[in-house]
């Protein structure tokens, strides 16, 4: 199949044009052209993973025995609030928005740029801004922040660790978020090419759309939170803390009043990529396209009303305890409705395991066990026994990581061919796909059964009944991080030396699928003018012809 | 945006409406402090908030000019609005409650 469409590449592509009048490095750092916006994000983003996932090594060695092993309980502390704040603020919420929303969002909507690439630039650069300082923050005085990636008040204002610098740091990539929605939700309105209603859009756009508009409304609901802790550090101000009159529980509703709708900033753009991938590897339409569109804004919306989820023991009143908790299990309707519709879609369709759909069912395997077991979670009664244990940690990583971090791979592999122009080597990965799944299972389905017998998350050591769990956790770390420097390393062979991929491998659909690989500045050399459905796959035969 | 509609009228208020809607701001915002002083037992926070929405809605609507805009706009912020009253609905199940 690869090859037949093949259009040799040209050597006028956006890498070659710039839209600024320097060269060289300064028309990529100066650049307002939503691709290489999109690129400059995807090198930032990868770094701050792959420091996140050593930092998790880090962490997995010092666990691999009870007692101390290679760091103290302190220097623990300091890592998995590094790794937290790392692997959320700087990896899984921008990640597919910044990376692949910048690069391909405009261009499935046949537009060519989004509405303010100036914008986008500032985005980026508040990124920039907000990593330096959050990294800054580590090396002054004072030590590493050790609250958690939560940054629970009282300790918050209480710790002596550098806690003002970090906190501003999320504030500012907080602002970087909306700018990017706000950017993104703009687009969408303004800039469809003829023909692209709203009901013709590619599902991924439906996605980034609707979590655009979460990314706008619950962004400064974090900035605020996060200026009051510094106000109250600063100045004594009581409003949070018991000991000056605040209310701390108060400091977990705001917190979670965006960080659970974060939980959809990630996922939601994660969704949107599987509806992309499942109908090109199925060759077969998409089943149900209006309710898989209309469930992304469901979920947007109802991703609103269910924080207080995770302040089941906190001591907040009896009756927001049973609405919370009958909320939290409405929002699994919708995504219900979302995987069913995927593997309907699958059904009799003519499938393709190519590397980007394997992806995708590691994801449907792994993402199911996170919702399942936050259902768990969402209960009650059992969230008493469970809460603060390893089962919490097992959760998150099966949704964040299983869910959008397997979803990012997918992308990564699907949309290779289009940004660089290049294939990789298709059996590394495939391979890559199993070692990852086992890695992946080794590593964290054993903090599901500490946690359940009662293994308390953020500890760094633990009772001697836990030590053969551990270990086998531990290995599973090396196995899964090893799979990810091996990802990086033949993608990286790849851009150099992999062989020229035609414009559609994959005999895809969407717009992308018909310019050329890589796309040439501001894409399209004549607007397109949208006739078919999207995911109309007799299109294929006239794409060939052309 | 406001360029690209061409029947979009370009209405700013005066000078005058802006020093009124000032004046209004000030007056409301010594209510709040007096009202603080106050005790109107479970009602306090519904006055407070009250007095707070007022507020806003002028300065959304005279100051960042959305009265004069397109219905588009109106509608998004509605929408985020009652995203909010939702919110705050929803936290009371807890304070009240507690
Ligand atoms: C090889 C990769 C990874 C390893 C080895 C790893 C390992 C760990 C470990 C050991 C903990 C601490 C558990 C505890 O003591 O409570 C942790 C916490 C955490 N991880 Fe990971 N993880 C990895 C990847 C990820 C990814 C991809 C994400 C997000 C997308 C993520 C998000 C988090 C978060 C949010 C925490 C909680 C931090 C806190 O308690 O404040 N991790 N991880
Ligand atoms: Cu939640």
């Amino acid at each position: 199949m690869m090859g037949q469409t093949a259009v040799a590449v040209k050597a006028d592509n956006f890498y070659h044009q710039s839209t600024n009048k320097y060269s060289g490095i300064l028309s990529w750092l100066l650049t307002i052209d939503h691709k290489r916006i999109g690129l400059m994000y995807m090198v930032s983003i990868i770094f701050f993973f792959l420091v996140g996932v050593i930092v998790g090594v880090l962490m997995r060695l010092e666990l691999m025995a009870p007692g101390k092993t290679i760091v103290d309980a302190q220097t623990y502390n300091a890592l998995f609030t590094l790794h937290g704040v790392i692997m959320i603020f700087l990896f899984i919420i921008p990640g597919l928005p910044a990376i692949f929303g910048n690069f391909f969002l405009p261009i499935q909507i046949g537009a060519r740029d989004v509405a303010f690439p100036r914008l986008n630039l500032l985005s980026y650069y508040l990124y920039v801004i907000g990593a330096v300082l959050a990294l800054l923050s580590l090396v002054l005085p004072g030590g590493p922040i050790d609250t958690g990636w939560t940054f629970y008040i009282p300790y918050s204002v209480r710790s002596t660790t550098n806690i003002s610098l970090p906190l501003l740091a999320a504030f500012i990539l907080g602002f970087s978020s909306i700018l990017t929605g706000l950017n993104f939700i703009t687009t969408v309105h303004r800039l469809r090419a003829p023909g692209m209603g709203f009901f013709k859009m590619p599902l991924f756009v439906w996605a980034t759309y609707a979590t655009a508009w979460v990314q706008i409304i619950a962004t400064p609901v974090v900035g605020i939170t996060i200026l009051l802790v510094i106000i109250e550090r600063l100045f004594g101000v009581g409003i949070f803390d018991p000991a000056l009159g605040g209310d701390p529980i108060l400091f977990q509703h705001m917190f979670w009043i965006y960080s659970h709708p974060a939980v959809y900033i990630m996922i939601l753009p994660a969704m949107g990529v599987v509806s992309e991938i499942i109908p090109t590897f199925s060759r077969r339409t998409i089943f149900g396209y209006t309710a898989i569109a209309m469930s992304s804004l469901a979920i947007a919306f109802v991703g609103y009303l269910v924080w207080a989820h995770h302040m089941f023991t906190s001591g907040m009143s009896d009756t927001a305890r049973w609405i919370f908790s009958l909320l939290t299990f409405l929002v699994a309707l919708p995504s219900g409705v979302k995987v069913f519709n995927w593997v309907a879609t699958m059904y009799k369709g003519s499938i393709d395991p190519q590397p980007p759909f394997l992806w995708v069912m590691a994801f449907i395997f792994l993402f199911s066990i996170g919702g399942l077991t936050g259902l768990v979670l969402g209960a009650l009664a059992t969230d008493v026994h469970v809460h603060d244990t390893y089962f919490v940690v097992a959760h998150f990583h099966f949704v964040m990581f299983g869910g959008t971090g397997t979803i990012f791979f997918a992308a990564l592999h699907y949309w290779f061919p289009k940004m660089f122009g290049r294939m990789y080597n298709v059996k590394f990965a495939r391979i890559s796909v199993a070692t990852f799944f086992i890695g992946f299972m080794l590593l964290y389905f054993p903090k599901f059964i500490m946690g359940y017998m009662g293994m308390p998350r953020r500890y760094y050591d633990y009772l001697p009944q836990f030590a053969n769990l551990q270990m086998i956790s531990t290995i599973g770390s090396w196995i899964l991080s090893g799979t990810i420097f091996f990802i990086v390393g033949y993608l990286l062979h790849a851009l150099f030396k992999g062989p020229k991929a035609p414009s559609n491998p994959w005999g895809g659909v969407t717009l992308e699928w018909h310019i050329q690989s890589p796309p040439i500045m501001e894409n399209f050399k004549t607007i397109p003018t949208i006739t078919h459905e999207p995911y109309d796959f007799s299109q294929l035969k006239e794409m060939k012809n052309a | 945006m406001q360029h690209e509609n061409p029947k979009h009228k370009h209405h700013h208020p005066g000078y005058g409406t802006y020093i009124l809607v000032w004046l209004a701001l000030l007056a409301f915002t010594s209510i709040t402090v007096t009202i603080a002083g106050v005790n109107l037992g479970r009602y306090t926070l519904f006055v407070a908030l009250l007095i707070a929405a007022i507020k806003s809605s002028l300065v959304v609507n005279i100051f960042m000019h959305i009265k004069f805009e397109e219905k588009i706009f109106k509608v998004f912020l509605a929408l985020s609005g009652m995203t909010l009253v939702v919110i705050f609905a929803l936290t009371f199940f807890d304070f009240i409650y507690r």
